[in-house]
């Protein structure tokens, strides 16, 4: 029956109607919900793990056990797993294993917007790239034959606009593969040096049997047009914006498996058409490999490869008219997206800029507290990126210690802030890390972490103490405070920067949005008491403005936390009496 | 037979506000009514109270999965501010169907920007056709605030040549039964104001 699925649903779906047996993934936007999908069919075994590299371990250690595996990261994890990535490219698989990786261009969600196709060139491994859910679905399926007939890891590339994206799909029946079972094979699993070095011209030898492949795959197809002045070649959701763009106009190929390319078929392709365009996203992948080929090609000299396409700049770059809209003459004031009313984050960071601290940041909802009127961060890399700089920035210059702290979430403190912080303990710098722990992974929407104390199918489990890990790795002090009360959070912060030695500050309160937690209710404002001081505006409170001159609260907004009540010298915000 | 041309609805509003909720319910029911039916989302940052956006595209045939300027037939926003921000979009002659309530951004709270004044009328001087409620005062009455998104589909409704079996079933289908009589009575509200 058809239905609608999101393409992130669709990959989920896919996988299982392959015999996919276990999924091992981290968090991250916009991959999430693959995992969060296939977690709800009983037959797949799903998990979040730790980080991005420890999901592809366990999932290559489940295809070497003999199942059909996944895992699913946004492009910036596959960074993480890069190093297993390359060298489970040279032992190839037992059972078939596919590696989702969703792009963001455009960066509605994330730090950069990195090229995932080019992990496929580098690691020599085939990608795949759908173009909607029906085909996210159909690829998912395909990528484990290809993964099993060629001994090899199959990388499923998505972007924002197709993993979260709803079309038609129509499911089929799961599917059980041909059992493997687990053989030792030293040559093939081994990779050191010696076995390693016959590996290698495996790989070169598999790239070129794909390659072959490409060159008849249904995958890769023509799309004839009655206009021969231009021929385009596209992929993923650029194809979509060319057809919506043009139709039937202009001949297409559609690349279904973005690596490796075929050769012959572009080039006859480009034998058909007066003039051949590339039409892709970010950089120019395609584009380069058609120059490879020797053809006269265009691509980003049109096309920007910076933020998303859409089909009104392919129309006008290829010299259609696009439809002008409505244009409203107004200044309108921008939407940034904010840290929630109650969001225990907010009073912390309120606190670091009180104290006038460098703050380095980390990867999470708490990234928002760079935003004003809190503007308390210096810095956000990537994950642990807070607490193994900071070790570096304290140790480069002496003058930096006690004015400086690193601000790292529960989950990215699992990551990869811990080794960082046993970075700090070992070589010893007086950095003061703080850990947010709000009991859950929020900014992906609220998935189950290692310190949690369930797993991703909702579980009870076993619960990492964040205190006693601490202390394990060789922090000696280790604070815990209650975000919510500020002056204990500021004496402690003061205090520990104080030390002539590392700590680390859990400031532990779970996050506002979820379900379990209990609010006291909204906070009045007395406008008789109100001075118009506008301290409490200075904690960037969504349920917080001020009309005619006096603070008002929102009550559809507000929660209680009671953050400005501790602000207010006035006693105008309290309790509803 | 012709082709029908794509139809578009973009839904916008304020994070949190409900608008996932609208999409999927339009969703099913034009698949129910066998369009092909693309909708597209945003998740991740923009979730926490920024400017959302999602694209509902239905035809014989939708190829890309966002609508892009000036090729919204319709839209539906949920407050005031993001019904002016993406204007652009609407196609001449279009509709926009709006929330009056006023919801202010980071920048108007902190004083570093002013919330637009007389924005119902600069809208509908551009020759298009506004649509203005208060979609919150009708959710309050339904029995709760969150069923903004429930008496805004009410509204859309009455714009849009679908039966009432058809809005029932897709109803039914995408809101949890223990809110159902809530979200048809604030759908009944929307429809009718």
């Amino acid at each position: 029956m058809k239905t609608l699925m999101l393409g992130n649903e669709a990959v989920a779906r896919g996988i299982y109607e392959a015999g996919c047996a276990f999924v091992s993934s981290y968090p991250g936007t916009p991959s999430t919900e693959i995992t969060e999908y296939a977690a709800k069919y009983e037959e797949i075994y799903a998990e979040w793990a730790p980080n991005e590299k420890v999901a592809l371990e366990a999932a290559f250690g489940a295809s070497l056990a003999g199942k059909r595996s996944f895992c699913a990261m946004k492009h910036v994890g596959l960074n993480v797993a890069a190093d297993p990535l390359f060298t489970i490219s040279y032992t190839g698989v037992n059972a078939g294993l596919v590696i989702g990786v969703a792009d963001d261009a455009g960066m509605h969600s994330s730090q950069n917007e990195q090229d995932s196709r080019h992990y496929a060139r580098a690691a020599k491994l085939p990608m795949l790239e759908p173009s909607d859910s029906a085909e996210a679905l159909a690829f998912s399926k395909l990528a484990y034959e290809l993964s099993e007939k060629y001994d090899t890891a199959v990388l499923m590339k998505m972007c924002t606009r197709v993993s979260h994206s709803q079309s038609v799909v129509e499911p089929g029946e799961r599917e059980l593969p041909i059992q493997k079972e687990y053989e030792k094979n030293p040559a093939k699993y081994i990779m050191m040096p010696a076995n390693a070095k016959k590996r290698h011209p495996e790989v070169e030898t598999r790239t070129k049997a794909l390659e072959e492949w490409a060159e008849t795959a249904q995958i890769n197809r023509i799309e004839e047009g009655n206009d021969h002045s231009f021929g385009i070649v596209t992929s993923s959701t650029c194809y979509q914006y060319v057809k919506e763009a043009f139709g039937d106009t202009y001949p297409v190929l559609k690349l279904g498996m973005i690596w490796p390319m075929p050769k012959q078929k572009i080039k006859d392709f480009a034998a058909g058409v007066e003039q051949l365009a590339v039409v892709e996203e970010l950089d120019g992948f395609i584009e380069s490999h058609c120059k490879d080929l020797g053809l006269q090609v265009s691509g980003k000299e049109l096309f920007s490869n910076i933020g998303e396409l859409s089909q009104n700049q392919v129309k006008e770059k290829l010299g259609k008219p696009a439809p002008a809209g409505v244009s409203l003459d107004e200044n309108i004031p921008a939407r940034p997206p904010v840290m929630c009313a109650g969001c225990p984050h907010r009073s912390i960071f309120y606190v670091l800029k009180k104290l006038k601290l460098t703050v380095l940041g980390d990867i999470g909802c708490y990234t928002l507290g760079a935003v004003p009127p809190l503007g308390a961060i210096d810095t956000t890399i990537c994950m642990g990126a807070s607490v193994s700089g900071l070790h570096g920035f304290v140790k480069a210059k002496e003058e930096h210690t006690g004015k400086s702290v690193a601000v790292i979430g529960d989950s990215t403190f699992i990551h990869s802030g811990v080794t960082g912080l046993i970075n700090i303990a070992y070589n010893e710098s007086d950095a003061t890390v703080i850990i947010l722990d709000n009991s859950i992974t929020g900014m992906t929407g609220h998935q189950q972490n290692p310190t949690t104390g369930y797993n991703l199918k909702g579980d009870p489990c076993t619960k990492i103490d964040l205190e006693s890990l601490c202390r394990a790795v060789g922090i000696s002090r280790v604070r815990v405070v209650d975000p919510y009360d500020m002056e204990t959070c500021q004496s402690v912060i003061e205090e520990e920067l104080a030390a002539k030695e590392p700590s680390v500050i859990i400031s532990r309160r779970p996050c506002a949005l979820l379900k379990y937690v209990k609010h006291p209710g909204p906070v009045c404002s007395d406008p008789e008491k109100c001075k118009g001081c506008k301290a409490c505006m200075n904690i960037g409170c969504p349920a917080i403005s001020m009309v005619d001159g006096k603070a008002k609260i929102d009550a559809t907004l507000c929660v209680g936390c009671g953050v400005c009540e501790q602000l207010c010298k006035f006693d105008a915000l309290g309790a509803a009496r | 037979m012709d082709k029908m041309e794509t139809k578009n609805i973009m839904i916008v509003g304020v994070g949190g506000q409900g608008t996932l909720l609208a999409s999927k319910l339009l969703g099913r029911l034009l698949l129910q009514k066998g369009y092909d039916v693309k909708v597209s989302e945003v998740h991740g940052m923009s979730q926490r109270g920024g400017s959302v956006v999602t694209y509902v595209r239905w035809g014989d045939k939708v190829y890309s999965p966002i609508i892009d300027k000036g090729q919204a037939d319709c839209i539906l926003s949920f407050e005031l501010l993001e019904a002016a921000r993406y204007t652009e979009y609407l196609k001449q002659g279009g509709r926009i169907i709006v929330n009056s309530q006023q919801i202010n951004p980071m920048p108007v709270i902190a004083g570093a920007a002013s919330y637009p004044e007389k924005l119902e009328e600069k809208l509908r001087a551009l020759g298009i056709d506004v649509d203005v409620l208060d979609a919150l005062a009708l959710a309050e009455e339904a029995g709760n605030s969150k069923a903004v998104n429930l008496v805004l589909m009410g509204r859309l409704a009455k714009h849009f040549d679908f039966t009432e079996e058809e809005w029932m079933d897709a109803i039914e289908h995408s809101v949890p039964p223990k809110f159902l009589e809530l979200n048809k009575k604030a759908f009944a509200l929307g429809r009718k104001a």
